[in-house]
């Protein structure tokens, strides 16, 4: 068993209307950030868990995001698994 | 007609739906706690709004696990009757028991107040009591009410008119106006596809007497209760 750390991004999925990612670039735009072109606000999950090797700290990782940490209707996420923590 | 009405750790809407049951109706109903594992002898199970673990992480996400869930799919899928209200309606999203998901609101604000709702489809056991495409009147009370499905659920449940309830304006008519959350074709409430399950976001159970203002909820709850009293118990 070695330990891992696994960082979970949860952004809103593509195509689909963000509107606090909306809110954010406006209020961006307001203090003249310009260049600003879109904004998707997500969340961030940090977790240390324990696993035989890489690829079963990545399928439990990516089990915890289909059945709880993302909801595939509306989220895309995408895991960093850093190996030690 | 007998109810259980299951109670979340945050659940707030639970008496709500209790006194609409026995004291309005005259039914029988009884409350269930999250960590039971049987719903009891009931013809009904009410998923009650409110706030259920904190909505963290996503409204109804966390809930959707608590030991009681495991009874109510069970119950539903023999046929029990299931109604979600509000954060009730997004646990069962959350659950797989209704398609699509609730996000946050197209005004990015918690919306607490009365909107106009158009009842699509009369021949349900829960709509059986409205008049077709009925106007009602009904309060709101969420910050994630917003209905989004991929294109293909959407055109399912418009084609098999599992679109139960719709936002629409004063009038009647299915505006952007109308829309009070930005919901995907103006969704309100759907049903699954045995038609023993049903969410929706507005509150019946808070329009159930003049004095409250309105009785336009009233319908769901006699519906359901002409229905499942002459089925006897359901499940």
């Amino acid at each position: 068993m070695s330990s891992y750390t696994a960082e979970v991004r949860i952004t809103p999925r593509a195509g689909l209307l963000d509107p606090e990612g909306k809110a954010v670039q406006n209020a961006l735009h307001s203090l003249e950030f310009d260049g600003v072109e879109d904004v998707r606000v997500g969340r961030l999950i940090r977790l240390r868990l324990n696993a035989d090797d890489d690829a079963g700290a990545q399928q439990t990782a990516d089990d915890m995001c289909r059945r709880l940490l993302a909801n595939p209707v509306t989220e895309d996420y995408e895991i960093v698994l850093v190996k030690g923590s | 007609m007998r109810a259980a009405i299951v109670t979340f750790p945050g659940s707030n809407c639970d008496y709500d739906c209790f006194k609409a049951v026995t004291e309005v109706l005259g039914e029988d109903a009884y409350f269930v706690w999250h960590r039971e594992t049987a719903v009891g002898d009931c013809d009904l199970v009410i998923l009650p709004g409110g706030f259920s673990y904190g909505d963290y992480l996503r409204a109804g996400a966390i809930a959707r696990f608590s030991p009681i869930m495991q009874d109510v799919q069970r119950f539903a899928a023999e046929g029990g009757h299931v109604l979600g209200v509000c954060n009730g309606f997004q646990v069962l999203c959350e659950a797989g028991m209704l398609p699509g998901a609730l996000v946050r609101n197209r005004s990015l604000k918690f919306q607490g107040e009365r909107v106009y709702i158009r009842v699509e489809n009369t021949d349900t056991a829960f709509t059986v009591h409205y008049e077709p495409e009925q106007l009602l009147h009904l309060h709101i009370a969420h910050g994630e009410g917003n209905y989004v499905a991929d294109a293909g659920v959407i055109e399912r449940l418009e084609a098999e008119r599992r679109v139960i309830f719709r936002y629409v304006d004063e009038s009647g008519q299915v505006t952007d106006e109308g829309n009070a959350n930005g919901s995907m074709n103006n969704i309100a409430g759907i049903i699954n596809e045995q038609g023993n399950v049903l969410g929706l976001m507005p509150h019946p159970e808070r329009s159930v007497e003049a004095l409250l203002g309105s009785k336009d909820g009233l319908p769901i709850f006699t519906s359901l209760a002409e229905r499942l009293a002459t089925a006897g118990s359901s499940a």
